[in-house]
């Protein structure tokens, strides 16, 4: 286990250099971010080149990643073109996506899952098609539409939340947000979950299980649900990544000032300090959240050993 | 039914949370009358807030509050006068002696002195200090050796400013320029305190100045409150007891809220709800003429385009625009249509004139095909508009373009849009000269003078003159009004230069672009100036 893991370690190095790599290209693509800083009209030539020497833009892109990266060793992601420092932002807006991430999440497990169980021990039942139905609903509406249609129901019409969130975005104003944001997701694991439930109900250890007379709890619980696991955790993990840096459409319509934001406006500004460095941050989580997820299959199925 | 109990708690998981929430809503200010707060919608500022680096409306709101200058534009007129200067004279339009009031400080206590200008003018102007308004100095003598063009600066002070005494102070300019002190209204010529000098990072992190605010908190990227500076010594003081603005991920949500009834001011009412305004604000919503207009340039430094028959087919297209169409069904008429090349915020004295273009910014579909024929047709056979598609809603308005001009050329494509994907990557695209075909571009003025509506964007080689126009007699005739030092003589000049635009059209004007609003029932007494910033100290609360 302990040898696997140091493997693991060792393989994100590559990815990790590969995919900063790859961002800071791209966004060296979108062209001179320091034109867009003058609003309509051109920059006078002598501040234009003074801010490039400042931002090393003057300098040829491998030693701009080099530069970048050096520094990024030593906890400094650089400076935004309003005089913040990416840590900084760093600091404000990666609590706030958490916890929308946590949120999240809580709501796929807590009810995908239960979803899912019901639904695939009652295939075929009512309550199964209603269901299957309403998941493939969710699917088919975009974030934006059920997002800015919660708002204007929950926030407008009846009062309920307040249609935005504040700037401190505590736990209870982003549970609407939280929701919208793993809507999609929920349902996709609820229909994963009622597949594999569905596809484990008939398999021998089940059977097994009941003939030996365990109480039917015990048997969903501890046999059915935990081998049937694999494929959500699976999907979950990878959400993680997924949803912290996915959050863009929801984050803005709900004005949640977390990673997203940040990245829309890096984006728009070509702030390319504030792009990679948030990036940068979003590869280590998915990587990150890769590893506990192979690690996860060997908790939930003891016949997968990892050596 | 084990499985239909799970899914009540599931229901019931939905409930809690949509009840939790519950507890989040209400809000607003507290109290009303003079001591009430106004809560208002705001955006990043892309500059850290230093008055010679803000150049975007988001910025300039707080600067707006919190300095003022030697001269303040009236929010309805547009007229400058003086604010803390008590008169600034000159006899050649060349040489200035500005003269201050007495019983002016910043909001910390320290006087406003002529050294508070001076120093303030020299930080802005330098070049290593980075000041994306430097160029507002340029007029002022010595401005080259300190802010050169290419490598160092030679001198670290502006020889053109002499402080006289503390009270006084002279500026020598590099040119004749009559109209001069009536662009010092702009907050790149505020005065600074000594901490700014002293201790810069501080002072950015909450900026202290000498308007009718002070600035109480400031988390940067999220929100900043303003309150009433009570011992503020002019006398446009604050009619309420401050201001909070909020940053929005989205303007359309800064109006959701406010139709929700938890924000006061959104000054940036969205395309996309223009058509619900008057049902969800009634006549809490403004609508006012503000000094940008928007119009469509040409590459001339491109052989293509730079052609004798040129002439004729940039009057031809400019034809046929359905301008009034367009404002009015894509625009919901917060833009007008443009029939010269300033905005009507100047007034007529300031040197607006309604229809100056005359008939080649009207529509004529028949004399447009015509025109656009006798100058050989559109170079390259397609006319390609670029346009930056991340903001503004650019992309309806230039397809609405394109079409009426396909429709009135009788060509399904002699017109499409090109879109490019930043802001940033448009403007550099614009300002280094690769695009070969016209682009949309725009004017926000600086100040309110016809002279920042002509010179900066059509002069030869000037600072915004992206695609390179240049007309000798153009030139000649700009640089006779800024000599003439009767302002009514020096209008009429400015207006006989840009009867030269008309007749050469070197950009199709479009229209000028409104600044619109919506607020509250709990505020009355809401305008916005004609830089499109709410004049935050005239708002009362209920």
């Amino acid at each position: 286990m302990g040898r696997y893991v140091i493997r693991r370690l060792l393989q994100m190095i590559p990815v990790f250099f590969g995919t900063t790599l790859l961002i800071f290209l791209m966004v060296n693509v979108m062209g001179d971010p320091i034109a867009g800083l003058c609003g309509e009209r051109q920059c006078d030539p002598a501040t234009a080149a003074q801010l490039r020497k400042e931002f090393g833009l003057d300098k040829p892109v491998w030693q701009q990643y080099v530069t970048y990266m050096g520094n990024v060793f030593t906890g400094d992601f650089g400076t935004a073109f309003n005089g913040q420092k990416v840590t900084e932002l760093m600091a404000t807006a990666f609590p706030i996506t958490i916890r929308l991430t946590v949120i999240a999440i809580v709501f796929e497990v807590v009810i995908g899952i239960s979803l899912g169980v019901v639904t695939g021990l009652r295939r075929g039942r009512p309550v199964d098609t209603t269901v299957l139905i309403l998941t493939l609903v969710v699917i088919s509406v975009p974030t934006f539409v059920t997002g800015l249609l919660l708002q204007l129901l929950l926030g407008v019409k009846w009062g309920i939340i307040d249609p935005s969130v504040s700037s401190e975005a505590p736990f209870n104003e982003l549970l609407v947000p939280g929701l919208v944001l793993a809507s999609v997701s929920l349902a996709y694991v609820t229909r994963l979950t009622r597949t594999s439930i569905a596809e484990n109900a008939r398999a021998d250890y089940v059977r097994t299980a009941v003939a030996k007379g365990l109480p039917r709890r015990r048997v969903v619980i501890r046999h059915l649900l935990r081998n049937s696991l694999i494929p959500v955790v699976t999907f979950i993990g990878t959400d993680v990544g997924a949803l912290m840096g996915g959050a863009i459409v929801t984050e803005r319509i709900f004005n949640i000032h977390g990673v997203g934001y940040q990245l829309y406006q890096g984006i728009l500004r070509q702030n390319s300090q504030t792009v990679v460095g948030f990036v940068t941050i979003l590869v280590l989580v998915f990587l990150a959240a890769n590893l506990i997820v192979d690690l996860l299959y060997a908790v939930l199925d003891p016949r997968i050993r990892y050596a | 039914m084990r499985g239909a109990t799970q899914a009540k708690w599931a229901a019931c998981a939905v409930a809690v949370a949509l009840m939790a929430t519950a507890c989040g809503g209400g809000g607003g200010g507290g109290g009303g009358g003079a001591n009430g707060i106004v809560s208002s919608s705001w955006g990043d500022p892309q500059n850290p807030l230093e008055p010679a680096n803000t150049n975007e409306v988001q910025g300039g709101k707080v600067l707006d509050m919190v300095f003022r200058g030697l001269k303040k534009y009236d929010p309805k007129t547009g007229a400058a006068t003086n604010m803390l200067a008590e008169k600034i004279e000159s006899t050649d339009s060349q040489n200035f002696t500005i003269t201050l009031k007495d019983g002016w400080t910043f909001s910390n206590g320290e006087k406003v002195t002529a050294h508070s200008f001076v120093d303030a003018w020299n930080y802005g102007a330098l070049l290593k200090n980075n000041q994306k308004n430097a160029y507002f100095f340029g007029y002022i003598d010595g401005y080259d050796k300190v802010h050169p063009n290419t490598g160092n600066a030679s001198a670290a002070t502006l020889s053109g400013l002499k402080v006289v005494d503390p009270k006084t102070f002279t500026v020598k300019l590099s040119q004749k320029f009559s109209l001069w002190p009536d662009t010092l209204g702009y907050p790149a010529f505020a005065p600074l305190p000594k901490a700014f000098f002293t201790d810069h990072a501080a002072w950015v992190s909450k900026p202290v100045g000498n308007g009718p605010y002070t600035i109480e908190n400031y988390t940067k990227g999220s929100s900043m409150s303003l309150r009433k500076w009570d011992g503020y010594p002019g006398d446009d003081k604050a009619q309420n007891g401050g201001i909070d603005l909020k940053v929005y991920t989205d303007s359309n949500t800064a109006y959701t809220d406010l139709v929700a009834g938890n924000l006061d001011l959104v000054d940036d009412v969205p395309a996309s709800q223009l058509k619900n305004v008057k049902a969800d604000l009634g006549d809490r919503y403004i609508n006012t003429p503000a000094g940008i207009i928007q119009t469509i340039a040409f590459p001339f430094y491109d052989k293509k385009w730079d052609t004798p028959g040129g002439i004729k087919v940039r009057q031809g297209l400019s034809m046929a625009i359905n301008r009034d169409q367009i404002t009015s069904q894509i625009f919901q008429k917060t833009r007008t249509p443009a029939s010269d090349w300033t905005s009507p915020v100047l007034g007529e004295e300031g040197g607006f004139k309604k229809g100056l273009c005359g008939a080649p910014c009207e529509y004529n579909a028949a004399d447009a095909k015509k025109l656009v024929q006798e100058g050989g047709g559109i170079p390259g056979g397609q006319l390609k508009i670029s346009y930056n598609a991340d903001t503004g809603s650019h992309k309806e308005w230039v397809d609405a373009v394109c079409n009426s001009i396909n429709k009135a050329l009788g060509n399904n494509k002699a017109c499409v849009g090109a879109p490019v994907g930043t802001f940033a990557d448009f403007r550099s695209q614009v300002s280094q000269q690769k695009l070969t075909g016209p682009w949309r571009a725009g004017w926000q003025m600086d100040y309110p003078l016809i002279q920042n509506f002509l010179q900066p964007t059509y002069y030869t080689n000037a600072s915004s003159n992206d695609g390179k126009w240049s007309n000798k007699q153009f030139d000649s005739l700009i640089d006779k009004a800024n000599a003439e030092s009767d302002k009514a003589k020096a209008v009429s000049t400015f207006q006989d230069a840009e009867r030269v635009l008309a007749e050469q059209m070197p950009v199709i004007p479009l229209w000028y672009q409104n600044g619109s609003a919506g607020y509250s029932d709990r505020i009355t007494n809401v305008a916005l100036n004609q830089f499109s910033v709410p004049v935050y100290e005239q708002i009362k609360v209920k």
